[in-house]
């Protein structure tokens, strides 16, 4: 019998090498898979196309005598897998990734091929009229970038690949890599193609050993293939901030990963002072399909509005079916994150849901009609970022995770600027003041010679007053997104739950961020 | 020549050539030896005729970069929002008295693991949906 377990990552956290080892010591034939990403199932163990999970060792024999109660069914008709419209993980749960035979087999490399037939200014134009936009987050159009970068002259140019995955509540580069890594070399190839560029670098955050190595041994793989293009993997050293892509550059450079101002704009001097596209994993990996004969096309019919094409999304968090869900921009997030998540793990009630990483808006019950659209997320202060949806039951406490954004900012601040290094520090002891009550009048302010400062102390209501003119500072001041969207969950978790900042008094709260508004 | 300044030699051998080499560098450093330590950075500067204050920037730029080495060994635990979200918070406490002085726990934001919680990393190895009792083990058994 063929045994297919997935060797992803989150599978072999959870014991998926030792259940391989236990089906193969009972002479089975046991294929290691990239993971279908029906994570709450995970390690899932598939036989002729039927799963069985979560299992453990103590299932092995009922799997195998066909009477566990781990079976759900065929997975192809999993309502999971079933309601999704898969391009960019076309092949998760299907393909051993290293296999350069099931690559092939499953439309590999004719992206490649056919990009190569069509040449520079084709391709450019096919991944514009795709409608393809940076999965990085900012939603930039990948075909103007790439136009940008094909009409700067240069001697030398680069493909940079932006792997530092460090949002929390994201992990599809992860699965990209580790369970489909030549699709990923091949976009590259594709986008060297049409702007001319030889040499590609993957920057991968540390965090990451098994897509490290699966991108090493991908790459080894297939170098004759994509050849003259040449790709090579760089390895971050923990730093958050440099997921963004100039300070993505200074660390490639072998420098601090200090963010640079913009402009010039990495297309015209990147790496080296070079022309360089940088462009994140799930771009990258959705070139193939977009360059498949009629494959722009059909991409650029799926979504809604200016959001063109599927986005891979996250369900992380406190969900009771977490993985990874592609599906076209459009979908609500009550959909996703009840009919499609099961609601929280914990059986409690959603109180709040994060999207888009450490950076990203908490979103309120109230609001989970709004649509999957990068557009609709602006217009509502908030964003969709890599699409990392955590959900939070009713025990969070959202005064903590405000601090924690803050918290969170300044220990991955570059340092660069200052609306970011010193506002991310003051924003946390404005947040502890807030949680404190306000603070008495401290022993400058008493003295007689300080006859204009106030003798009562700060009152909770101005703390808020500091805090949000705090946040204004930041999100218009700062370099990056870092400093600048850290007050994304600050001032949404202020806004939606009063009460954590000020237990009894939430009508204080609205009052002041009424009269900010005004 | 000393151990050290031979290996770190091999080493800057090793990268010669390679575009933004000191990154590449730094980790090969950090794992033959545990730390890039100041002896290492004015090896390292001398090797890649930068100034030492240049190479000490850059180690103390990033999180895995260490002065000196600890000979415990460390398990890192996620503490990011989704491990939040999944309870993280309230097994730090058991965790760090079974870690005591033998284990270093330190904290990493995000393995990748978000919807399977709490999670930690001991060496290259991951382990997911950690309760108290499940982290308290990877801590006694981290070697």
């Amino acid at each position: 019998m063929i045994i297919r377990i997935s060797d992803d990552a989150l599978a072999r956290a959870l014991g998926a090498d030792a259940l391989a080892q236990a089906f193969a010591q009972k002479g089975h034939e046991v294929q290691r898979t990239s993971s279908w990403g029906m994570q709450w199932l995970e390690p899932l163990v598939e036989i002729d196309g039927h799963g069985f999970g979560p299992a453990t060792l103590d299932d092995v024999d009922a799997i195998l005598d066909g009477s566990s109660d781990k079976a759900i069914g065929v997975i192809v008709d999993h309502p999971f897998i079933a309601r999704q419209q898969r391009l960019t993980f076309v092949r998760a749960g299907r393909t051993r990734p290293l296999s350069l035979e099931d690559y092939e087999a499953t439309g590999g490399w004719i992206g490649l091929r056919r990009a190569r037939q069509i040449g520079a200014e084709q391709i450019v134009e096919e991944v514009t009229a795709s409608g393809l936009r940076g999965r990085g987050g900012a939603g930039f159009p990948a075909g103007i970038k790439w136009k940008t970068v094909a009409n700067t002259p240069g001697a030398q140019k680069y493909i940079v690949c932006n792997a530092d995955e460090g949002d929390s509540g994201t992990f599809a580069d992860r699965m990209v890599m580790e369970g489909d890594p030549f699709a990923l070399i091949e976009g590259m190839a594709i986008a060297g193609e049409a702007v001319g560029a030889t040499k590609g670098y993957i920057y991968v955050r540390s965090e990451y050993p098994d897509a490290i190595g699966k991108l090493n041994q991908a790459i080894a793989l297939c170098a004759s293939i994509i050849a003259p293009f040449d790709c090579e993997v760089r390895v971050g050293a923990g730093a958050y901030v440099c997921g963004e892509e100039t300070s993505l550059l200074n660390s490639l450079e072998g420098k601090r990963g200090e963010v640079r101002a913009k402009p010039p704009l990495p297309a015209i001097q990147g790496l080296f002072g070079r022309p360089t596209v940088v462009n994140n994993v799930l771009t990258l990996a959705a070139v193939p399909h977009i360059l498949a004969e009629g494959g722009s096309a059909q991409y650029g019919s799926l979504g809604i509005e200016r959001s063109k094409g599927t986005m891979p999304i996250q369900l992380a968090g406190n969900i009771k079916h977490g993985g990874l869900f592609e599906v076209a921009f459009g979908i609500t997030l009550r959909e996703l994150i009840y009919d499609i998540g099961g609601g929280t793990e914990s059986g409690r009630p959603v109180k709040a849901v994060q999207v888009g990483g450490p950076l990203g808006a908490y979103i309120h019950p109230d609001q989970f009609d709004i649509k999957f659209d990068y557009e609709a997320y602006t217009a509502a202060d908030a964003l969709i970022g890599h699409g990392g949806i955590t959900v939070f039951d009713d025990t969070v406490d959202m005064g903590a995770m405000a601090r924690f954004a803050m918290e969170f900012c300044a220990a991955e601040s570059c340092g660069k600027c200052t609306p970011c290094r010193i506002g991310a520090v003051r924003g946390v002891e404005v947040i502890d003041r807030i949680r404190a009550g306000g603070r008495p009048a401290d022993s400058v302010e008493l003295q007689p010679v300080m006859h204009n400062a106030p003798k009562t102390g700060r009152l909770p209501e101005q703390e808020i007053g500091l805090l949000t003119d705090l946040c204004e500072t930041m999100k218009f001041g700062s370099l990056c997104a870092l400093g600048g969207f850290t007050p994304y969950p600050v001032m949404s978790a202020l806004k939606n739950w009063p009460e954590d900042f000020m237990p009894g008094q939430e009508g204080a709260v609205q009052k002041v961020l009424d009269g900010n508004d005004a | 020549m000393s151990i050290k300044e031979q290996r770190i030699a091999e080493i800057l051998v090793d990268h010669q050539g390679r575009e933004g080499s000191l990154l590449p560098i730094l980790h090969d450093v950090q794992a033959e030896f545990g730390c890039v330590d100041a002896d290492s950075e004015k090896l390292i500067a001398q090797g890649l005729n930068l100034s030492r204050a240049d190479v000490h920037g850059v180690v103390s730029f990033y999180h895995d970069f260490r002065p000196s080495a600890d000979p415990r060994p460390e398990v890192q635990v996620c503490r990011a929002e989704a491990c939040k979200a999944r309870g993280v918070e309230a097994i730090i406490a058991d965790a760090e008295k079974a870690a005591g002085e033998r284990v270093r726990v330190s904290t990493v934001y995000c393995l990748g693991l978000c919807s399977a919680g709490p999670a930690a990393r001991v060496g290259d190895r991951l382990h997911a949906r950690l309760d108290s009792k499940g982290l308290v083990e990877v801590i006694e058994n981290a070697r």
